[in-house]
């Protein structure tokens, strides 16, 4: 075997004196001791599970916000409405990386339309009363205009009535939306919106984007989210619900989030991504990045690990010297 | 090719029965203890794949297990970045062992995106917040066209085939590689011939 390798930054280690070392019996005792430790820890800490929020539970809990929502997704102002690719194509709204858009690039690869998706669809697969079945056919029967002018004077009115209340909103040209989301709230009220919406006609479905997109629209999931420290500005999903670790790893991801430029610019997302892939070709090149690989022999955190190496290098250096 | 593997690992490399001297120092431990929760992990996260994702909401010995998976992955992720750190300031890197380092931080990184997968598919609160706030970092560079995250099925599939295949294959790789170049040796250290210090003697700081 080579004694050495020169030119390639190190010695080879089988030239150094050597001590006896087992692996099978390090590894089996190392083995042996985590899976200790996981036990005890679960045994003491267990692990958090809250329910998940359904459309019922959200209906049932906060109406004046879902009939919000549901006028907001009619009227196409709501956060899905106008988010851009992979939803829909709403102009402008993609995030760009300076002159890049990714988000454009991907394109329209998981079609929403918000109002027939989210409000109408789910009424007409329904058996509803005569006077549902109407205000579908009214709305079917309108031009595009006057269907987003109907939901934006509706969406106004719950805004200014007291607590979002639809009962309490003021009188006004609405067509037949309050009759429209006032059915709705009914349907996810009795838990039928949740399988609509999930199965879509089919039987098994594992695609949850529908609901998911139709609950983060609302503000119930977000201010259930804000009281259990889970928001944006709160760190976001690197926290856990309750008082877990979750995933600390994120820390680096969530951080850049909490302060400027990021923190205010309407294309955080895509710079935080663009500068979290540069970090981790820059942790993945370490060894050829000219500075950076010198850090280790800087802040000589090395003479503590082998500390007894070098111990025993300086040794023989005094013994020569005071021999000679 | 069997005559070449053999050639580049024999047995005493593979499994040696000695290390050099300067292996004396607790830290080496942090890559043999995240080896070691990478199996904890794929144990219990296998029992939770057999019983299915509902399980553990049911059940007091689901929860355990879900609990011991969930504790598992956390002293994984404390035990390889505390290895990493180590790596980086022992410069690990040095000797032709660059590509050890990219494969051990791809793993990294690999770990990172299986653990995040893992709290889409808990199928709780969670899980819809996570997949809520997740989508718009994914979406905004086009990533979350074709991963999407609000797809329970296709993360599930992620989570627990995906991802560990390309994990389980990376720690293979990186720890051969570390078997075949063998335990950097200290900062500035010059072979003991050279130096003429060699000697058989074991380091007196022992190695626990």
């Amino acid at each position: 075997m080579s004694r050495g390798r020169r030119g390639s930054g190190a010695p080879d280690p089988a030239a150094f004196p050597t001590r006896p070392y087992d692996l099978l019996k390090e590894f089996t005792i190392a083995l042996v001791a985590v899976a200790l430790l996981t036990l005890a820890l679960a045994a003491v800490f267990s692990s958090p599970d809250v329910k998940p929020v359904t459309l019922a539970s959200w209906a049932r809990a906060d109406g004046a916000d879902f009939t919000a929502t549901a006028a907001a997704e009619l009227g196409g102002t709501s956060g899905t409405a106008g988010y851009g690719p992979p939803y829909n194509h709403t102009p402008d709204a993609a995030q760009k990386i300076g002159p890049i858009g990714l988000q454009d690039a991907a394109g329209v690869r998981i079609p929403v339309d918000t109002a027939a998706d989210f409000v109408i669809r789910p009424l007409t697969d329904t058996p509803e009363p005569p006077a549902v079945r109407t205000a579908l056919a009214a709305w079917a029967a309108a031009p595009a205009s006057r269907q987003q002018a109907w939901a934006k004077a509706y969406s106004d009115a719950l805004a200014k009535a007291p607590g979002g209340d639809p009962a309490k909103a003021a009188a006004g040209d609405y067509g037949p939306v309050p009759v429209l989301t006032a059915r709705l709230l009914e349907l996810a009220r009795s838990g039928a919106l949740d399988g609509d919406l999930q199965a879509r006609g089919r039987f098994y479905q594992t695609d949850y984007t529908l609901p998911l997109l139709f609950l983060s629209d609302g503000s119930y999931l977000e201010t259930l989210a804000r009281a259990e420290h889970l928001g944006g500005d709160q760190w976001g999903m690197m926290n856990e619900i309750g008082n877990y670790p979750g995933q600390a790893w994120l820390g680096l991801y969530t951080f850049w989030y909490q302060i400027e430029p990021f923190k205010s610019s309407g294309n955080a997302d895509a710079l935080i991504w663009g500068l979290m892939v540069l970090l981790s070709l820059g942790l993945l090149l370490v060894p050829f990045i000219p500075g950076v690989r010198s850090v280790p022999r800087w802040t000589r955190v090395h003479r503590l690990i082998w500390r007894s190496y070098y111990r025993d290098q300086e040794a023989a250096v005094k013994a020569r010297q005071s021999e000679s | 090719m069997r005559r070449k593997a053999v050639a580049a690992l024999p047995p005493d490399k593979l499994l040696p029965h000695a290390q050099p001297a300067y292996m004396a120092s607790w830290i080496y431990v942090f890559g043999v203890l995240t080896v070691a929760s990478l199996l904890v992990v794929l144990a219990t996260g296998g029992v939770l794949a057999l019983k299915g994702p509902t399980w553990w909401h049911v059940s007091g010995t689901g929860k355990y297990v879900n609990s011991l998976h969930l504790w598992s992955v956390e002293l994984l992720m404390f035990f390889m970045v505390v290895h990493l750190w180590a790596k980086f300031f022992m410069a690990a890197w040095r000797g032709r062992r660059a590509l050890t380092w990219v494969t051990g931080v791809v793993c990294f990184l690999t770990a990172i995106g299986t653990a995040f997968s893992g709290y889409l598919v808990q199928q709780n609160f969670d899980s819809q917040w996570i997949a809520g706030q997740a989508k718009d970092g994914l979406n905004s560079v086009g990533i979350g066209a074709f991963f999407n995250v609000m797809d329970f099925g296709q993360m599930l599939m992620w989570h627990i085939v995906l991802l560990p295949f390309v994990l389980g294959l990376l720690t293979a790789w990186h720890i051969l590689l570390v078997r075949w170049r063998g335990i950097v040796p200290p900062i500035d250290a010059t072979d003991p011939a050279d130096a003429g210090t060699a000697s058989s003697a074991p380091s007196p700081a022992g190695r626990p």
